[in-house]
């Protein structure tokens, strides 16, 4: 039962901070419950953007392993 | 009934009494008469009403000037001497007391901590005020400065003074929350976590640094603090010459941080000679000798020559380091360092 997102957004070779500026403004732009996918390369954007998803909140639902990098299924809280 | 005295005497009693204060955190400037006022501030923390009385008063009795010294204790400089009781009681009435230097228990420096820092996992903040309040300008054979920090990373740099505390997690795994993503894998930077035969993430204790950034980032709450505590350095210190602390023990509990001070004030009294500082103490009489004193505080959290060969004490250490220390004896044993028995 894979959930479907409502939007997506293809960050990798967006540097920290802006792959999470990017994120969280897309997330603040969704209705609760919506779900956001992001893509983000291996090394920095992964240490720190979802810590700072889970900081603000929302609600990562859904983890893959990509090649070089992570698909991360957001849902967006109010 | 007093007698008049000469400007030589006057300026001789100036001098002395300046000597006199250095102990109380009034530090003599190179400018005749004027000096330094060392303001208390434990962790670097102070209330904006006390920030705005040490600003007051460094405008009506210095220079207008507030110099943040690297022990985070604001220095207000050029105050006249003949203004001393008056500049401690402005600032007292805002509750903004005099810090100290010397040699004795200087106040307790700080990250600032779980209570807002995200990678902290101690409450860095509340034992810098507790232990300054305890043990604040007890007197030791030289300055003792002692430090909290929040996580590995130590910022106020554990590793290089006389009694530092490091905040550390030890991460535990909730196998029925994993959905082997594989995040915790990817940020671990000391190559402690591997895919395991049954597919779930394991943890190699050899390598973990406890930094904890597995737990920051599952999404799952799969892989959570299953105790946090203080890795503690002792006899580090900067200046001339520098001294890199021992790394003594781990996972110190908050409860025992108070007993771990008060018994390496007591150790660093009774061994150490006047004006010799903590690590060259620690060199001179042996690191078995506190590492005993200390035993029967943390017990098996005290750390062993085994754990020094391990890859995480290489990698929280200075590269190279581990390899200057003399060999940790076996307490147990009663063997010493040098393969004699005590």
């Amino acid at each position: 039962m894979a959930r479907q997102p409502d939007l997506k957004i293809d960050l990798r070779g967006t540097p920290c901070p802006m792959n999470w500026v990017k994120t969280k403004l897309r997330l603040e732009d969704m209705d609760a419950g919506q779900c956001l996918e992001v893509l983000l390369d291996d090394g920095e954007p992964i240490r720190s953007v979802p810590r700072s998803v889970k900081a603000e909140g929302h609600k990562i639902v859904e983890v893959t392993p990509l090649d070089g990098g992570f698909r991360l299924l957001i849902e967006a809280v109010s | 009934m007093t007698s008049k005295k000469t400007n030589g005497d006057r300026k001789d009693a100036i001098e002395a009494r300046a000597e006199e204060l250095k102990a109380g955190g009034f530090i003599p400037q190179r400018q005749k008469g004027k000096i330094t006022i060392r303001c208390k501030a434990p962790g670097g923390r102070l209330t904006s009403e006390r920030l705005e009385r040490v600003a007051a008063v460094a405008r009506k009795y210095g220079r207008g000037l507030v110099h943040l010294s690297v022990r985070q204790s604001p220095e207000i400089p050029y105050v006249d001497l003949a203004d001393l009781d008056a500049v401690v009681r402005e600032l007292a009435e805002a509750g903004q007391e005099i810090a100290s230097c010397g040699k004795r228990f200087r106040v307790a420096t700080a990250c600032g901590g779980c209570e807002y820092n995200p990678n902290a996992w101690t409450d860095t903040q509340r034992l810098a005020l507790e232990s300054t309040a305890r043990f604040f300008g007890q007197d030791t054979p030289h300055k003792f400065k002692t430090c909290f920090a929040g996580c590995v990373r130590d910022c106020v740099k554990s590793r290089m003074t006389d009694l530092g505390f490091q905040g550390i997690v030890e991460p535990q795994l909730v196998p029925e929350n994993c959905t082997q993503c594989t995040l915790c894998i990817s940020v671990c930077e000391d190559d402690a976590l591997r895919m395991g035969d049954d597919d779930l993430p394991a943890r190699d204790l050899d390598r973990c640094i406890s930094c904890g950034d597995c737990i920051k980032v599952c999404p799952f709450d799969a892989m959570v603090p299953k105790r946090t505590g203080h890795a503690v350095f002792v006899g580090g210190t900067h200046g001339k010459p520098p001294h890199a602390a021992y790394p003594i023990a781990e996972f110190v509990t908050d409860e025992q941080v108070s007993a771990v001070i008060e018994t390496t004030i007591e150790w660093y009294r009774l061994h150490g000679t006047r004006g010799e500082r903590l690590g060259n103490t620690l060199d001179r009489v042996g690191i078995d000798c506190y590492r005993r004193a200390l035993h029967g505080i943390v017990g098996n959290d005290l750390l062993t020559a085994a754990d020094l060969e391990k890859p995480k004490w290489r990698r929280i250490l200075y590269r190279g380091l581990v390899d200057t220390f003399p060999a940790y004896g076996n307490l147990a044993s009663g063997e010493q360092s040098d393969g004699t028995t005590a």
